[in-house]
């Protein structure tokens, strides 16, 4: 019995040797260091494209806002613009007259929506003259001029404390020239803002 | 006789020379009968030696005694020469003194003769002689002597005022200044249109400036900002004081009371254009003198006497003249108009005599001056030619200066009303608002 355990033992190891096939057995599987650079490359790149898909996500949303915020600024600014373009219309005078004419009516019923609708908003009206009236009583025609347009507004509700007047007589035609035409555009009432003009709303309707 | 015999002369000498508008001045040349010979008091200026200082004070003199109005001057070809001089072309000499050719002179028509001379203290004078009188009638002397001297050409006008009293028996008006405005500034020129100085400063926008009686300041408005401040300008010192009260509105037209003491101008705010009064002398007490929410009042200038004012109103429509006392009781019209008929009436200027106020006034759709006799109220037209505006009176109470734009510009002018004589004053681009001062008695830092 004795003999047959080496043989035992034997064909146990020629066993083995035959399992495996005269080849070293594979090794167990070892760590691969690219497999797993590959591996925790994609994870990084999910993360990342997650994070980037939220980050896109709130670009896009913080430029849709901004977007919007920056339409709805453009959009005041020119409704800005417009109105005070509306607000600087000059009105025209007769020679040697200072009441307002029926067309000019209009463009003061306009400066009237202006003001209502802006009630921050305070003008100055400056009246001019042109040159063939006598120089120092074009100071105070002027002076009328700009006193009739604040009567329109101030009689139609707009307290007189927002809207300032003064006279250039003839001092500054807008039109150096000396024919008619020249003088018809420098009989005027100018019209600028002294405050509250930063940001004006458009009145109802217009 | 004389008279033939004068006339011979003259047309002997002179005889390209006859046909003159009196309204034109032809450089040193001008036989003035054209105007009611015999009227007025022939003067002949006699030559000097061929001197600079001679030649410049003959030249200013003579200019002066012409602009007076006062004579028909004698200018012959030559006359500037030595021929007419003194001590010249005669064999003898007077008893007393250099030869003076009276019988010569006389025989030109002059009635006086008028010689610049040196003086032994080295000196100038100038000489009047009456021709029929055949003796000096006075000596003016020439207190600068030094043609650098910047005070030099208004000590020759002040000599020449001078002759004018020796020989007219009141004062010429060589001696004055006139402001006006140019391009937003200030100026003054000298009645004889020389030495045009700015008075205000550049870019600031100056309006109406005028003189203070003394004739040593002025007061003009300044814009600022868009308001009108009254800025009283020391002449000799340049020194510049705003007028408290004037620091807001719109003031401008202001008018210096005969004592100095009072500024009247016109004010413009949310009340219409009114006239206000300030004590300047005390820097005291502004007052309202005009009222009226629907009329403007405005241009106010006072009587001589210092007790009234006369100005512009538009409290009948259109702007017309009216007078008040200087605490603004008894307002009255003034100047006669037909309502719808008569132009509007502006800038109306009382006389330093008293006896006229001076105004413009649109004549179909231009303006021309009028005078008012204030005593009668009856109102003359003075001007035809161009527009016409803004008259100020000389301090002799016969010439006014005012705008025209006769030539296409305008220019300061000036008319003598006794003769109608009008000359250009300047010839530069655009002036207006003028303001002749009063005479300039003493020495000004110009």
């Amino acid at each position: 019995m004795r003999r047959a355990t080496p043989i035992i033992l034997g064909i146990v190891v020629l066993v083995i040797a035959a399992a495996c096939g005269g080849n070293p057995p594979p090794p167990p599987p070892e760590p691969n260091a690219d497999s797993l650079a590959a591996l925790e490359r994609e994870r990084l790149a999910r993360e990342q494209a997650v994070r980037d898909s939220i980050e896109r996500a709130r670009r896009e949303a913080e430029e849709r806002i901004r977007r919007a915020a920056e339409d709805s600024l453009a959009a005041l600014r020119r409704t800005t613009e417009e109105v005070r373009g509306m607000l600087a219309a000059m009105i025209n005078f007769d020679y040697d007259r200072s009441d307002i004419r029926p067309g000019d009516a209009q463009i003061l019923d306009q400066k009237l929506a202006i003001l209502n609708a802006n009630p921050n908003l305070q003008v100055e009206i400056v009246g001019h003259c042109d040159e063939r009236g006598s120089d120092e009583y074009n100071l105070a025609l002027g002076n009328r001029r700009a006193l009739a347009a604040k009567q329109y507004l101030v009689s139609r509700g707009i307290e007189a404390g927002r809207i300032a007047t003064r006279s250039m007589g003839e001092e500054q035609p807008l039109n150096p020239a000396s024919d008619e035409s020249a003088w018809a555009q420098n009989r005027r009432d100018e019209f600028s803002i002294t405050a509250g003009g930063d940001m004006l709303m458009r009145p109802p309707g217009m | 006789m004389r008279r033939a015999r004068r006339l011979l002369l003259v047309s002997l000498l002179a005889a390209p020379l006859l046909a003159q508008d009196t309204t034109r001045v032809v450089e040193g040349v001008r036989v003035g009968i054209t105007y009611t010979p015999g009227l007025r008091p022939g003067l002949l200026m006699l030559g000097v030696p061929r001197l600079a200082l001679l030649d410049s004070v003959r030249a200013i003199v003579e200019r002066d005694l012409d602009f007076s109005d006062r004579f028909e001057m004698i200018t012959l070809p030559g006359s500037d020469s030595l021929t007419l001089a003194i001590g010249v072309g005669a064999a003898t000499r007077g008893a007393t003194g250099p030869f003076v050719n009276y019988a010569l002179y006389e025989a030109l028509g002059a009635d006086y003769a008028v010689s610049v001379t040196d003086r032994a203290d080295s000196g100038l004078s100038v000489v009047v002689y009456d021709v029929k009188g055949q003796g000096v009638r006075r000596i003016v002397p020439v207190t600068v002597a030094n043609l650098a001297d910047p005070g030099f050409r208004m000590a020759v006008h002040r000599a020449t005022d001078e002759v004018v009293r020796a020989a007219a028996g009141t004062p010429g008006i060589a001696a004055t200044r006139l402001l006006f405005v140019q391009n937003g500034r200030v100026y003054r020129v000298d009645a004889d249109g020389g030495d045009v100085v700015p008075l205000s400063e550049g870019g600031a926008g100056a309006f109406s400036a005028t003189w203070a009686p003394d004739g040593y300041r002025a007061v003009y408005t300044e814009f600022s900002r868009g308001l009108g401040r009254l800025v009283v300008h020391d002449v000799a010192s340049g020194r510049r004081d705003v007028v408290p009260p004037t620091t807001e509105f719109l003031n401008f037209a202001p008018a210096w009371s005969p004592d100095g003491k009072t500024l009247a101008f016109s004010r413009s705010n949310e009340e219409g254009t009114q006239v206000y009064a300030y004590n300047l002398a005390e820097h005291c007490c502004l007052q309202r003198l005009t009222a009226g929410r629907f009329s403007d009042n405005l241009s106010p200038t006072f009587s001589p006497d210092g007790r009234r004012i006369a100005f512009a109103s538009t409290r009948a429509g259109t702007p017309q003249i009216y007078a008040m006392s200087v605490d603004g009781t008894e307002q009255e019209l003034f100047a006669p108009f037909d309502y719808g008929v008569t132009g509007s009436s502006y800038a109306p200027e009382w006389s330093p005599d008293g006896l006229h106020l001076a105004f413009h006034r649109d004549v179909a759709g231009s303006f021309q001056i009028f005078v008012m006799d204030v005593a009668s109220r009856t109102v003359r037209q003075l001007t035809s030619a161009g527009r016409n505006e803004d008259p100020t009176w000389a301090p002799d109470g016969r010439h006014l200066a005012f705008v025209s734009s006769r030539t296409g510009t305008r220019q300061l002018w000036v008319m003598d009303m006794d003769t109608g004589r009008v000359r250009q004053l300047t010839r530069l681009n655009g002036t207006r608002l003028p303001s002749w001062s009063p005479r300039i008695s003493g020495p000004t830092n110009h």
